[in-house]
């Protein structure tokens, strides 16, 4: 039993994670109508960016904030010069180039940074918390992760539903020829989009790395997870993107605790099949006409 | 007040535009009217710069903005409401009007929206709700009112009467009409529905095949029934 | 947006040769002759696509010969997928991971069962590498979006995790062992009297995964240009007028990934054969890429351009990694650089020239032409 709660409670902080990056996901495909699979590898590589900052001295804080910086700039980047001439075209061409994207970075992190585990620094303790002198498979630095990972969806929700910006970028997103005649400059709200996603991503990346190895691939299984959450999701909605966080949390949890850990991402796959055989629009189809 | 051209818009080797030219003056509504495929859309849709024109000119006030970028057009003061209405379905009433006033200068961008509540109750009655759970009249009040919270000197009305009911189109013509009156703004009016379009209007302009083949005072224009007949089908 | 290539057809045709599109309905009898004399036609390419292998076979150095070998269990997978990709408008990410189905079935077949005959493995795991297709392809083909990108990335990303899982059987880190396929003294002896010299394990293994190879290219290339072939691109080109014509959208997508689960498996298979080793290192997501970068560069939809990027991929990566060990990289990271030529591949590519190399020079040749005859 106290296995049981041990193995969901770390399913649920993880879950919260690939909450995250399933959010970034959505966000993108919400503005741009793709998948961007190179968000992982993008992650990645401010990951690693942190770590060379860390290893020379600077603190985990610092290292967070390049992270989340250059994770904000190479979103951007891609955006404007790598998908922006792809974007009106055939949608095969788009999935193709962001998949070049993924494959850059990783390599290119193994040329630059080297292709060995490295670890990486955890902001907070990894000890389990005590609660009532119940030992609790729940470390200080989990909590941090769900509390990083909470205030970024309230400032992001801040930033799309109050701010004349988050206004402009749904309205890009939502009504992109409507949004020109009104004077938005789509272009830049869909860099903006893609920055953004970027920085979200980098974050996920960060909050994974905390205490556990990084290498080049680390974040494969996390672009599938991301996936898999937001189809679980439906693609479009921001709730759905953290409700399939957490659910896929709680599986790969019960997956590694009961099966095996080397089995998570072929059970991502098997969920992720389910779904599409039984409920293609995900768990929370939405069903806004988008004809006026 | 808007000056067109010799505009000349093609889609491949189709011509939907075919050296168009007319004058949309201040304080007056100019209704353009034709059959399907006339090259109503394809004129309001080149002159707001959605569609790039092959050859001609648009002049606004004077100033050439024939290759203005589309984003620009608002700025400049020109609102097209485009064909369909163009409502952000899942923005709420409220959020697309806001949209409409991003742009101005002067901020008093709140009290315009309650004065555009005043002019169309219903929307005000609706105005957290998503846009998408408004009726086709009421859509078509917002995105009038949208377009008028951008403070335009020229507003490009699409179609506002497709599928809408006679009496919710006079409502909607009648208050634009007012607003011309009142403001001095110049529409240029795209209407199906040419029989309405007349009624409020002060020039007519018709168009067939993508070539202008009649323009005239919108009273001479209603009683011709040649002219009628021939394009307007009544 | 949507998943289909209607607003740019990336190739015209996609045989090897030029047989002109079947336009109209033909009566059976010309359809069945014109089907037929494709076949012919296609068969004798092959037959001198085999004597021009032949020939390197026999007059290359045994390194280039090992080459050609790769190339061979590179070729079914990438035709496969530029058949896939090219024809039908999906693309996976997984194809690798299809070559492994292939490769592990035909490491634990040889391993478990003594003396089966080595075609008998190889259409098992042909037929086990479609099984997958079926499953992950109903689940994902038949629907639009990315749908089958994502799970055959999952696939790709988490099929090591089953040979690590059940080591005992699936070889965990290290792999299974595969004992190749000897040349049959018949054969031998011909060689022998032929050549005037001893069949090397390599070359053999070479000829027969080019045999393998090049009939996996001809019943491609005949599904091509049949009705199957035709529905699919109809399926590509404008969905809504395929659907009216009475064509069943997701079947279609499905049918096109299983066949080109099929040939992956064929690959793989030969992968292990060939290479003598099954294990995660040898189908990594890298593979899954490469094959990716292949039909990018060759043209989606072209056989012959599958033929090229096959090439490119196995001649270019001894070329890149060599250049980069010269440059004074350490092993690693050598290694590494392939697969950062293909990322920037894919992105310059598609940004560039997104009809690949045939592609391209199809559209020069053909604009070429019509410009020569309007002005003539």
């Amino acid at each position: 039993m106290e296995k049981f709660l041990n193995i969901t409670l770390s399913g649920l902080t993880v879950g919260f994670i690939y909450a995250a990056f399933a959010l970034c996901l959505v966000l993108i495909f919400r503005a741009t109508r793709l998948i961007n699979f190179g968000q992982g590898a993008q992650a990645m590589f401010t990951t690693y960016i942190a770590l060379e900052l860390i290893n020379r001295g600077a603190s985990y804080w610092i290292g967070l904030l390049a992270a989340l910086v250059s994770g904000f700039v190479i979103g951007g980047l891609v955006e404007r010069f790598v998908v922006r001439p792809v974007e009106t075209g055939p949608e095969i061409n788009a999935v193709i180039v962001t998949l070049g994207v993924f494959i850059f970075f990783v390599a290119l992190a193994a040329v630059v940074f080297g292709n060995t585990f490295e670890s990486f620094p955890s902001a907070f303790s990894l000890t389990g918390l005590q609660v009532g002198g119940l030992d609790l498979a729940l470390t200080r630095n989990e909590l941090y992760n769900i509390a990083a990972v909470l205030i970024a969806l309230v400032l992001l929700t801040l930033l799309f539903q109050f701010t004349s910006l988050g206004l402009r970028m749904r309205a890009a997103a939502f009504g992109q020829e409507v949004a020109r005649l009104l004077g938005v400059r789509v272009g830049q709200m869909l860099t903006l989009g893609w920055a953004l996603a970027g920085l979200f991503g980098s974050l996920a990346g960060i909050l994974i790395a905390g205490g556990t190895l990084v290498s080049p691939n680390y974040m494969d299984g996390v672009v599938v997870f991301g996936f898999v959450a937001a189809v679980l999701g439906g693609l479009d909605s921001f709730i759905g993107a953290v409700v399939g966080g957490l659910v896929l949390g709680l599986t790969n949890s019960y997956v590694s605790g009961y099966a095996g850990q080397e089995l998570i991402t072929l059970g991502a796959l098997a969920i992720l099949i389910v779904v599409l055989l039984l409920k293609p629009g995900g768990l929370f189809a939405s069903s806004v006409a988008r004809r006026v | 007040m808007l000056e067109i051209s010799d505009l000349v818009t093609a889609y491949g080797p189709v011509k939907a535009l075919d050296g168009v030219s007319m004058t949309v003056p201040a304080g007056k509504i100019t209704a353009v009217l034709g059959a399907n495929g006339a090259g109503k859309t394809s004129l309001l849709r080149t002159v707001s710069g959605l569609v790039r024109s092959r050859s001609g000119q648009v002049r606004l006030e004077g100033r050439d903005i024939t290759r203005a970028p589309v984003e620009e057009m608002v700025r400049l003061g020109m609102a097209h409401v485009p064909e369909g209405r163009g409502v952000i379905a899942e923005l709420t009433v409220e959020e697309n009007l806001r949209l409409g006033g991003l742009f101005r200068k002067d901020k008093d961008a709140v009290a315009q929206i309650e004065h555009t509540y005043e002019l169309f109750p219903a929307l005000g009655e609706r105005r957290k709700r998503a846009a998408h759970t408004l009726s086709g009249g009421e859509r078509q009040q917002l995105v009038v009112g949208r377009a008028l919270l951008a403070r335009p000197k020229v507003l490009l009305l699409d179609e506002p009467s497709l599928g809408l009911a006679p009496m919710v189109v006079n409502q909607i013509f009648g208050l634009v009409r007012d607003l011309v009156d009142r403001t001095g703004l110049a529409v240029l009016l795209v209407e199906q529905n040419a029989k309405s379009a007349l009624s409020i209007a002060d020039t007519g302009i018709v168009l067939s095949l993508g070539k202008v083949v009649a323009t005239d005072d919108a009273k001479v224009l209603a009683a011709d029934e040649q002219l009628r007949h021939a394009y307007l089908g009544f | 947006m949507s998943t289909n290539l209607s607003k740019q057809d990336p190739t015209g045709d996609s045989q090897v040769g030029t047989t002109p599109e079947v336009t109209g309905t033909p009566s059976a009898d010309t359809a069945r002759r014109r089907i037929g004399s494709t076949l012919v036609r296609n068969g004798l390419l092959m037959l001198l696509a085999f004597v021009g292998i032949a020939l390197l076979l026999e007059t290359l150095s045994p390194f280039r010969v090992s080459q050609l070998g790769v190339m061979a269990y590179y070729l079914p997978a990438i035709a496969g997928l530029t058949v896939l990709t090219g024809l039908n408008g999906q693309i996976s990410l997984g194809h690798g991971a299809l070559m492994a189905v292939g490769g592990y079935t035909t490491a634990v077949l040889l391993e478990r069962q003594e003396g089966l005959p080595f075609l008998l493995v190889l259409l098992i795991s042909a037929v086990v590498a479609g099984v997958v297709g079926l499953v992950v392809g109903a689940a994902a083909a038949r629907l639009h979006g990315p749908y089958l990108a994502g799970a055959t990335l999952a696939l790709a990303v988490g099929l090591p995790g089953l040979a690590l899982k059940f080591d005992e059987f699936l070889g965990g880190d290290q792999g299974l062992r595969v004992s190749p396929p000897r040349a049959p003294d018949g054969i031998e002896s011909f060689y022998e009297s032929l050549m005037g010299d001893n069949l090397s394990g390599q070359r053999y293994l070479a000829y027969y995964g080019w045999i393998i190879a090049l009939v996996v290219l001809l019943l491609l290339s005949n599904l091509v240009n049949s009705r199957y072939g035709r529905h699919w691109r109809a399926v590509r080109d404008d969905e809504v007028a395929a659907e009216l014509a009475g064509i069943d959208l997701g079947r279609m997508r499905v049918q096109a990934f299983v066949v080109s689960a099929v040939c992956a498996g064929v690959g793989g298979s030969l992968l292990a054969v060939v290479t003598r080793l099954i294990a995660p290192t040898s189908v990594t997501i890298v593979l899954s890429f490469g094959l990716l970068t292949a039909i990018v560069i060759g043209g989606l939809g072209s056989l012959l351009g599958a033929v090229i990027g096959a090439a490119v991929l196995v001649f270019m990566q001894q070329i890149i990694t060599d250049t980069g060990l010269d440059a004074g990289l350490d092993a690693s990271q050598a290694a590494n650089i392939a697969p950062l030529v293909y990322g920037v591949l894919l992105i310059v590519v598609m940004l560039a020239a997104p009809r690949g190399l045939v592609g391209t020079v199809r559209m020069a040749w053909s604009t070429r032409a019509a410009a020569r005859r309007a002005g003539a």
